[in-house]
């Protein structure tokens, strides 16, 4: 029987081995040698050059975390008190965008935030510059919006906020309900109810949340780049350039790239760590 | 025993033209054991949660201690609740689920510039741990408080439920088909233990159940109830030997339900023959329903009898036989210890305070007769309550 299961199991550790082990691998082997083939340091101890990349990729993804999580929160806590009907149509909302290709989203904002673009030209339109204008003597034509950290967040939070909506729907769907009236029967308010009860209970959903968008926010590239204007160069650009871009060299591609991997790994541990107690409570 | 601590008056629940409730009025006694008894979909549970301040009345009023409460949301109220299926907090340890009432603070009513408050009083640490264990203990739990609720059984995450709701001392603990989960010896032990547990408190219980056999053996008063109203209210004895009418007598107990008509005050006739009884203060030529209870029938010889019949059925039930007999053509229920052949003929003799009178209802002709009696059928009707189809006619907030 059990040797059955574990024969079940073998094209899933094919792929598993070929797909993540392997290129890992690669990698490493890659990030501790130079293109001759010689063990070498060089490439970390250089790496102290792109500190202001590494920080800024950090910071631009847990900003857009946060947002993401501001507004994820309260809209799936909506969704989740409100009938099947209202959630489907609100889910379907969340989910469309998403059948659009990534590339194409992320242009789209482009156009709109353009410097003569959607967004401006309807403000000129409405009369805001001639407004501004007007009242401090400057001579406004356009707002700056695309090729800032601003654009590359917005950028962010519109692709991966479903990724937060989506798990923390998902647990505050489920919570028994008996659990807020047992909370209001035991003399907790509606504040208590959420803080003692509810927060507690979703927070499995609001981890997972968190990681789904930190995560791909923290590497991206494509977002960076078109939003950014490449004035925000983020990791994701980075470790692009060195493989496909004019600076190649994929041992420091490699490196920078390995560098990420390990800050993200440690920050999803203790992000882990300090929900563990609740998650465990929850999945058991 | 004798002050009225919640009054139901006139209440009314409708959703829409579905309506659950149909002007209950129910007076609940400081320190009784009150039992709200009767099938799926009876308005029991839309009682209790009227009560614990879950549902507003479409009208009607709700008394607390003389005050109207219809506005007073549910953890304002002096009123604790133990839920179906217990809704202890998973994220909790079993010390931290009895504390939680208690860290929220006990409501008390202050007087205020001559007009009652309600307000929340923090308790000290030392208090709420001290009240904890001791809770703990009263419902056998002393050593649990580090566990995880996961890691309980059914039986001891039902005594935490209990001691999370009755250690915030309130005045009356609501409990919903509390024993419903647990298994038959486990339901029996615990039976004796919240009972044990309301007398030494001194608390008012109001106790929801389906089961008519744990309503006769824990309550001071039991109320029946059936479509949304209210069928009987009495202590268990009452209910038992004097049910008002056909549906009382079917569902509390087994018994036959044969049509007669009073002749006269103590003589009532059935199967065109007379019985004595100690019924009185019917129309002459009344017709009524007569309830003989199966214990209540003595089997004779078929000369001596005062009906003749013939058996079609028995069954051994360990201290008595159920045995159905045949009198022109209605099937009649008969425990007795005598051991009776099936086809054979016997005739039975029934004691004037083996029968009881009761006006006709609604519910004339649509119990007591065991033409399709067999044991199969006796056990899908005790096992047929349906936690989801009660929730969702009874919760209904979803809506």
């Amino acid at each position: 029987m059990k040797n059955r299961r574990s024969l079940f199991a073998i094209p899933y550790v094919i792929w598993l081995a070929l797909l993540v082990v392997v290129p890992i691998v690669i990698m490493t082997v890659y990030s501790f040698t130079t293109a001759d083939g010689v063990a070498t340091l060089e490439h970390f101890v250089g790496m102290n050059a792109y500190a202001g990349v590494f920080l800024r990729s950090f910071q631009l993804a847990l900003i857009a975390t946060l947002i993401s999580l501001l507004i994820g929160y309260p809209v799936s806590y909506l969704m989740a008190r409100e009938g099947p009907g209202f959630q489907r149509v609100a889910m379907a909302l969340i989910m469309l965008p998403m059948w659009m290709n990534f590339l194409l989203r992320t242009y789209s904002w482009m156009s709109i935030l353009e410097n003569n673009g959607l967004l401006n030209q309807l403000l000129a339109a409405v009369g805001v510059f001639d407004l501004i204008n007007a009242l401090t003597g400057s001579d406004i034509q356009y707002f700056q919006m695309i090729r800032t950290p601003g654009a590359v967040v917005l950028g962010m939070v519109y692709n991966y906020l479903p990724f937060m909506i989506l798990p923390i729907y998902s647990v505050l769907v489920k919570l028994d309900n008996s659990l807020l009236e047992a909370a209001q029967d035991l003399g907790a308010s509606t504040v208590d109810t959420f803080r003692r009860v509810i927060l507690p209970l979703s927070l499995p959903g609001v981890l997972s949340g968190v990681t789904m968008v930190f995560v791909p926010s923290v590497s991206t590239f494509a977002i960076s780049r078109l939003l950014g204007g490449g004035t925000q160069m983020m990791l994701g650009d980075l470790i692009e350039n060195q493989f496909l871009g004019g600076a190649y060299n994929p041992h420091l591609g490699a490196a920078i790239a390995m560098v990420m991997m390990v800050i993200v790994v440690v920050c999803m541990a203790v992000m882990k760590h300090f929900g563990e107690g609740e998650e465990q409570a929850v999945m058991l | 025993m004798s002050k009225e601590l919640i009054c139901l008056s006139n209440c009314v629940m409708s959703y829409g033209d579905d309506i659950v409730l149909d002007h209950i009025n129910l007076y609940i006694k400081d320190k009784e054991f009150l039992t709200l008894l009767g099938p799926s979909g009876c308005g029991k549970t839309t009682t209790l949660r009227i009560i614990g301040g879950f549902l507003l009345p479409t009208s009607g009023d709700i008394l607390f201690d003389g005050a109207r409460i219809n506005d007073v949301p549910p953890h304002k109220r002096m009123v604790n609740t133990v839920f179906q299926r217990y809704a202890l907090f998973p994220h909790l340890n079993v010390f931290e689920n009895v504390a939680f009432g208690l860290r929220m603070g006990q409501t008390q009513i202050q007087e205020v510039k001559g007009k009652q408050v309600r307000c929340k009083v923090k308790l000290p640490e030392e208090e709420i741990r001290s009240r904890v264990l001791d809770m703990l203990e009263i419902v056998n739990l002393k050593g649990f408080e580090k566990r995880s609720i996961s890691a309980l059984s059914g039986g001891q995450q039902q005594r935490v439920a209990i001691a999370r709701a009755l250690v915030n001392r309130p005045k009356v603990l609501l409990l919903d088909e509390p024993l419903g989960a647990l298994d038959m010896r486990l339901r029996k032990d615990m039976q004796n233990e919240l009972k044990r547990i309301q007398q030494e408190m001194g608390i008012t219980f109001i106790y929801v159940t389906h089961d008519q056999e744990e309503a006769l053996a824990m309550s001071d008063t039991v109320v029946v109830m059936d479509g949304g109203r209210i069928q009987q209210i009495g202590t268990p004895e009452d209910i038992y030997n004097e049910p008002k009418n056909a549906f009382v007598a079917d569902f509390i107990g087994e018994s036959n339900i044969i049509d007669g008509v009073m002749r006269a005050d103590g003589e009532v006739e059935i199967f065109n023959r007379r019985f004595q009884c100690l019924d009185k203060g019917f129309a002459p030529n009344e017709p009524v329903d007569v309830v003989i209870r199966p214990e209540d029938v003595d089997i004779v010889a078929e000369e001596q009898g005062q009906l003749k019949g013939t058996v079609t059925s028995v069954t051994f039930k360990g201290v008595h036989y159920d045995t159905i007999v045949d009198f022109y053509g209605f099937k009649w229920l008969i425990q007795t210890t005598d051991f009776c052949p099936v086809d054979s003929r016997i005739g039975i003799k029934i004691d004037p305070d083996g029968i009881h009178v009761m006006k006709k209802s609604r519910y004339s002709g649509l119990f007591g007769d065991y033409s399709s009696y067999s044991e199969e059928y006796d056990e899908i009707g005790d096992a047929d309550y349906d936690f989801e189809q009660d929730g969702s006619r009874e919760g209904g907030d979803e809506e």
